[in-house]
């Protein structure tokens, strides 16, 4: 006569499948899009002659095909552009060299000099878009910096977590992302 | 280690588990059918650069991608950088007709919201880059985004 199978234990099968089910729940991570927001500008218009602007108001910052910077007329390193941005952009002791100030008043935040200054980025071909993405992402951090201090100052909260949309673009009006990307030139080749 | 005795009348009988584990498999087949990416072949291997300043893309029906990198079979397709729209290799000739077509899939109303996520690699050089900016310009798809990783701040 047959001896009865004993039964299997599934008692741990459950474990099993729950360890499974929090292995997928952790690791799909539900590939975050992020990255940095840029706005191109439309392309130049032949029969509009574009500006005049003085020296003083331009940061130029150029990337050779060898990754390297150069800076406002000197040569310069990714650790110093944050620092070197940021004070072009505030000029705090309102130098000569550093872009002009124009006194506007905007509401939420009263009376602020407004920077007329404009950051000029022009790239080599050959430039690694590692480079070019480090450059963005150090004159975004500089702006972001500053936009934090002044949204600190005037509601005590950062930029990022400020939530009335009116605040936000008098922020954003206070210290604009004047970021200007040059027209693409050609010099070491691919 | 579990014991199956004979059970005394006037006990309660123990609450079978055994459909448990179904339950629970059926949860996570859920969660491994789901969260397969809507997501194209990748054609390029693509190691994004790292950055601290990102933005999240918001709304994700509104965003066309663009991978620019070397292709993965190099043997057959070379190492210099290719350009893939949808899942297909194409030249920057294309890009104006892929952000036509991505336009009409989208309503009216979302159409000046769309904006084109650059996935690029970080080894690509800003040549091809650049075309493709110009070219998205001629367009007038101003709104772009490139992608990057968030970089784990180091203590240094």
């Amino acid at each position: 006569m047959a001896r009865k199978v004993p039964e299997i234990n599934a008692g741990s099968m459950a474990d099993i499948a729950f360890l499974l089910l929090i292995f997928f729940l952790v690791t799909t991570t539900m590939d975050t899009d992020s990255g940095i927001v840029r706005r191109l500008p439309p392309p130049p218009d032949p029969s509009v002659v574009p500006p005049p602007i003085k020296e003083r108001n331009v940061f130029n910052v150029l990337v050779n095909k060898s990754d390297r910077l150069f800076v406002d007329g000197r040569v310069g390193d990714i650790k110093t552009l944050r620092a070197d941005t940021k004070e072009f952009l505030s000029n705090p002791n309102n130098s000569e060299e550093l872009p002009e100030k124009k006194t506007e008043n905007i509401k939420y935040i009263g009376t602020f000099q407004v920077s007329k200054g404009i950051i000029s980025l022009k790239n080599d071909r050959g430039t690694s878009y590692d480079m070019y993405i480090q450059v963005q992402n150090e004159l975004t951090a500089a702006i972001n910096e500053l936009r934090d201090e002044l949204s600190k100052q005037k509601f005590g909260v950062k930029f990022s977590e400020l939530t009335n949309d009116d605040h936000i673009q008098a922020v954003q009006k206070a210290i604009p992302m004047s970021i200007s990307e040059a027209e693409p030139e050609n010099i070491g080749g691919k | 280690m579990a014991r199956f005795k004979k059970e005394k009348s006037g006990e309660l009988p123990a609450i079978s588990t055994s459909s448990m584990p179904d339950i629970i498999f059926m949860l996570l087949f859920f969660f491994m059918v789901t969260t397969t990416m809507r997501e194209v072949t990748l054609k390029v291997r693509i190691k994004a650069p790292e950055a601290s300043e990102v933005q999240k893309l918001e709304k994700k029906a509104l965003v066309s991608f663009i991978y620019i990198g070397p292709p993965t079979q190099s043997k057959l397709y070379g190492t210099e950088s290719r350009i893939q729209l949808n899942d297909t290799f194409r030249s920057v000739a294309d890009i104006a007709e892929f952000i036509f077509t991505e336009r009409e899939a989208r309503n009216e109303a979302d159409r000046p919201l769309l904006t084109t996520s650059l996935k690029v690699d970080k080894e690509v050089k800003m040549g091809v880059v650049t075309d493709v900016k110009q070219e998205l310009r001629k367009v007038g798809a101003f709104k772009i985004n490139y992608s990057t990783k968030k970089k784990v701040v180091k203590e240094d």
